[in-house]
């Protein structure tokens, strides 16, 4: 599927400074080198069973198919993971790469701090060094996480630069990256950025699709008709999707965040409002103006909000393989609401993008038919923030 | 020979980088002319970008002020045909792949040769992704110059034989910044460029004072100098032509010495 160079098809490729050039070609011999190796695979398996805790269930949400009255629905339940999100999958598969290779410092973005605490989790399992860089804006509007990277040990520096969010989060880290690369892996926390990345993170989150097709058989004896999973840079939905791409009659459907609309400025739907670009080292879809500048972006989730979209994303749009709708603040809020007293199971916002998707879709379908939805991450960190959207001020 | 080949014939090369449009195109404009006539060899214009990945603090501050300033690819056009009625020194711009792609390879290309543009930097366009804007460029006979870093070990010999206008070599890790001591072996470097090529090389990245510039002109063909005028033209804002050129003459004449 991943033409020379990691295109898929016009999308992806190598756009970075020729500094990170050998670092990118060294990483892509080494995943070459191991990703098939008996002992590494191995090693990875123990490490996603035994320490995240998988296989992550996949619950059939009885009550909330039966109120909505369509469609059966299913959870694929990444929240319930070690660290609370799919996050994990990806960075410990990197982790023990940059183990491989030598490397003895990990760096990372992060957004609304998942994919940080995950980094500073797996380096503080490995005995790794460990630097989270996160917007300001971002490390005040998940300050817990940041205690949390902090208290497994790693270094969290906020980024002013821009927006002050997760784009400028990226570019910094890529700074980082050529400023110091022999000892150091950038673990890159999404399906985005330079080959090898987005195969490198797809593969490692393509667990999720591996399992779901395996669960299903065991309770449903077929394939779903749906998997709906929100989309940012895209890695849960990558994730989710993957095994199916083969299957013409699974829909794939990724909820991008539409925040206040989009039509408004204050959007992150990446497939819905951006057009073709170059930018953190990929061709893919970016929101921007007409002279190429970065949109500064806006989503009630720190996870989402992200002008662009994974290159194999930004492929299984153009040729029609996925759907990508945008779901606003308010849809997720209410979906966020809904799943805590339906199901008494607390989403993260950024899957309640998903979440919501799924409900209106259900009702249309008849009830023998079945959708599956990620929740990629659990809502605790996301608890005071909705409170603050509807008016309330809880002290975290 | 093309202009930016000429750049390089008036002895060591000096080549100033200017953001255009910090803090205005009007002081972009009589920076460029004052950086001429103190001497530059070839100049640098940065199209800003919303989001630099290349640069350290300085020049990324002077991407946002440019950009708050409302300055476009458009009105730098415009500012370029300008100044080309007063010099007919070497222009290259640098600016970031998005923004070449954005605006159309072919329409950006041919407003550079309309409005005499000599060359293009990319820091986002490795070798291995020049093909995206390359096969334009030469259409419209616009340089595509390469960069080489102290990482590229095992690229440099490719890099080279394929270089055109002349090879931008990059002196540290990192971004674009002032440094106190640049430690890559730069001489090495050198050694393999010029066995594969003859296109002329300038360093960049970390050059402020006339000493480094001696310095690291003596071991290539010249140097290239941002961080160092930006920082004056964000602390004299549209006073600053006359203190880049001051700069600019203290550095040409470490370069004659």
């Amino acid at each position: 599927m991943t033409n020379p160079r990691g295109r898929f098809g016009d999308h992806g490729g190598q756009y970075i400074p020729e500094t990170l050039m050998n670092a990118v070609i060294e990483l892509e011999e080494a995943y070459d080198r191991f990703k098939d190796d008996p002992e590494f695979t191995a090693e990875l398996t123990e490490l996603f069973n035994e320490y995240a805790g998988r296989p992550s269930r996949l619950y059939f949400a009885r009550k909330m198919t039966e109120d909505l009255g369509g469609a059966k629905i299913y959870l694929k339940r990444e929240d319930l993971n070690h660290t609370g999100s799919h996050k994990i999958n990806n960075v410990l598969g990197q982790a023990l790469l940059a183990k491989k290779m030598g490397k003895t410092r990990l760096i990372a973005e992060t957004g609304a701090g998942q994919h940080g605490v995950a980094t500073a989790t797996a380096a503080a399992l490995m005995g790794m060094e460990c630097v989270v860089f996160m917007g300001e804006e971002d490390t005040k509007r998940q300050a817990l996480n940041v205690y949390k990277m902090r208290l497994l040990g790693a270094e969290v520096v906020p980024v002013t630069s821009g927006t002050a969010t997760l784009k400028d989060a990226v570019s910094e880290t890529m700074r980082e990256w050529t400023s110091r690369i022999s000892d150091t892996h950038y673990c890159l926390g999404s399906v985005m950025g330079p080959h090898p990345f987005p195969t490198i993170v797809r593969d490692f989150q393509s667990v999720i699709s591996r399992e779901i097709k395996t669960q299903m058989k065991e309770k449903e004896g077929r394939l779903p008709d749906a998997v709906i999973a929100c989309v940012g840079g895209g890695s849960n939905a990558m994730g989710s999707f993957y095994h199916f791409i083969e299957d013409k009659d699974v829909r794939l459907i990724g909820c991008e965040a539409a925040g206040r609309g989009i039509d408004t400025f204050e959007t992150a739907a990446t497939i819905s409002t951006g057009k073709p670009g170059i930018f953190h080292g990929m061709k893919s879809y970016f929101c921007q103006d007409q002279y190429g500048q970065i949109a500064p972006v806006y989503s009630i989730s720190a996870g989402l909000d992200y002008p662009g979209i994974g290159p194999e994303h930004a492929w299984l749009h153009d040729t029609g393989r996925a759907e990508y709708v945008p779901v606003t603040d308010e849809e997720a809020v209410c979906a966020f609401e809904y799943l805590s007293k339906t199901e008494g199971i607390i989403p993260a916002i950024e899957s309640s993008h998903a979440l919501s998707y799924a409900m209106k879709l259900a009702k249309e379908m008849a009830k023998d038919r079945i959708i599956v939805v990620t929740i990629s991450g659990r809502g605790d960190k996301d608890c005071a923030s909705i409170a603050r959207y509807r008016g309330e001020d809880i002290n975290e | 020979m093309n202009r930016t080949a000429r750049a390089f014939k008036n002895g060591k090369a000096f080549i100033p980088f200017i953001t255009c449009g910090d803090p205005d195109l009007d002081t972009t404009k009589k920076v460029v002319l004052e950086a001429v006539k103190n001497g530059a060899d070839l100049i640098e214009l940065g199209i800003p970008f919303s989001d630099p990945t290349a640069e350290g603090p300085v020049i990324q501050a002077a991407n946002e002020r440019a950009l708050k300033g409302g300055v476009t690819t458009d009105k730098i056009f415009e500012l370029v045909r300008d100044i080309r009625k007063e010099t007919d020194i070497p222009m290259v711009f640098m600016t970031y792949a998005n923004v070449v792609y954005s605006y159309g390879a072919e329409a950006f290309m041919s407003a550079c040769r309309d409005t005499g543009m000599d060359g293009l930097i990319l820091p986002d366009l490795p070798f291995e992704e020049k093909e995206e804007f390359l096969p334009v460029c030469d259409k419209y006979d616009i340089d595509l110059i390469s960069l080489i870093a102290p990482t590229s070990e095992g690229r440099i010999a490719m890099i080279a034989r394929e270089a055109e206008g002349f090879l931008y070599i990059v002196s540290s890790l990192g971004v674009t910044g002032t440094r106190s001591e640049i430690t890559t072996d730069l001489d090495s470097i050198i050694k393999v460029v010029r066995e594969n090529t003859s296109v002329p090389c300038a360093i960049g990245f970390g050059i402020s004072t006339p000493e480094q510039a001696k310095k690291m002109a003596g071991i290539s063909d010249g140097a290239i100098v941002g961080s160092a005028i930006i920082k004056l033209l964000e602390k004299y804002k549209n006073e600053s032509p006359e203190h880049v050129g001051r700069f600019v003459r203290s550095m040409k004449e470490a370069l004659r010495a």
